[in-house]
């Protein structure tokens, strides 16, 4: 509950603060983002099997931002950043999905 | 995470709904800021992506949308040459149409007022000539519409008829017709001109004023700042005479 309501602030804040993103960071925060988004839905899936924990989920929020962004960077160096970034949120994409098929499983056994 | 999903759980809402419920543990506070900074980045990005479009793309990426942006510009140019080029031709053709229609409708007026098919007015004198013994001639007459033409007289009225080119003076039992019209006593010429030049002609020694008078009939002529000729001729189309086509002009067939 308090993270969810964390989420909303987060909104409100980047909405009304309406910040510049560093010229540094431009290419590692959409990856970022949905790499956040991911260890999101993994913590929210693992609350419903029972076997959440905190500090896992935190530990793997961080790395998981982490090493996107370390793959993106990684591959702007050797000059294949787009395709990177394009895998990258891929395989991301389809660890959400089925997250959330699992999610769904759960709440609606459908 | 991408262990098998287990069986379906009835307690899994319940289990939900218990970890919803707030925990003062520190790593639920830190699950919180982290998921302010989720919040954070992602309206941050969004609006990124909205406010700067070229900005965050690649060196690829770019060159495409350059290479796009030539390609429309150029097409671009290309209409607008095209429509300029027709907008240059409309303006010129409307402009050479209006000035055409200027100048033949100048024509057409110049035309109207010499061949008595449209109302003159301006300044002139008016002449009447009473004559009671009818001793004034068509000749006389004749002589008047001459001399008003030599002094500069443009449109020329006697009763009610209209004086053109092609008028002509007939004496009859009643008095004087013109153009097969009676005209009846006294007579009054209209004729727009120069006042003073056509007064002056009227009056000079040997002119028409002492001819009148030696016949005895009375003559006045009054000067006008603006009359009005309102008579007009009809025309009809010549049964026998016909126009010669300039030199070097195709004939009409």
């Amino acid at each position: 509950m308090i993270p969810a309501l964390g989420l909303l602030v987060g909104l409100a804040v980047g909405l009304f603060l309406h910040p510049d993103v560093p010229l540094a960071l431009q290419p590692y925060l959409p990856i970022a983002v949905i790499a956040a988004m991911d260890a999101v839905f993994g913590g929210v899936r693992a609350v419903l099997d029972g076997i959440f924990n905190d500090k896992v989920f935190v530990v793997s929020f961080l790395s998981n931002v982490v090493v996107a962004a370390f793959i993106v960077f990684l591959g702007d160096q050797l000059g294949v950043g787009s395709q990177l970034s394009t895998g990258v949120v891929v395989v991301l994409g389809i660890r959400i999905f089925s997250n959330v098929a699992s999610i769904r499983r759960h709440l609606f056994r459908a | 995470m991408s262990q098998p999903s287990p069986p379906v759980n009835p307690s899994a809402r319940k289990r939900l709904l218990l970890m919803a419920r707030p925990r003062a543990t520190k790593a639920n506070a830190f699950a919180a800021l982290l998921a302010v900074l989720l919040g954070f980045a992602v309206a941050t990005q969004v609006r990124q992506n909205q406010s700067l479009g070229l900005a965050s793309l690649r060196q690829s990426e770019l060159v495409t949308i350059l290479d796009n942006a030539t390609l429309l510009s150029a097409r671009l140019d290309q209409n607008a040459r095209e429509l300029q080029a027709t907008r240059d031709q409309l303006v010129n053709g409307s402009t050479g149409d209006a000035a055409a229609l200027k100048a033949a409708q100048e024509r057409v007026d110049a035309l109207g007022i010499l061949a008595g098919t449209a109302r003159a007015h301006g300044p002139g004198i008016r002449m009447t000539i009473g004559d009671r013994g009818g001793k004034v001639t068509p000749p006389l007459l004749l002589d008047a519409i001459e001399e008003l033409r030599d002094a500069g007289a443009e449109a020329i009225q006697v009763g009610n008829v209209r004086v053109v080119a092609s008028s002509h003076f007939d004496q009859v039992a009643t008095g004087v017709e013109i153009d097969n019209t009676p005209v009846t006593q006294p007579y009054t010429i209209l004729a727009i001109g120069d006042p003073p030049t056509m007064s002056s002609a009227m009056e000079i020694p040997g002119g028409l004023s002492e001819n009148v008078r030696q016949l005895g009939a009375s003559i006045t002529i009054t000067q006008a700042k603006d009359l009005t000729v309102g008579a007009l001729h009809s025309l009809h189309a010549p049964r026998y005479a016909r126009p010669v086509a300039p030199p070097g002009a195709t004939p009409t067939p």
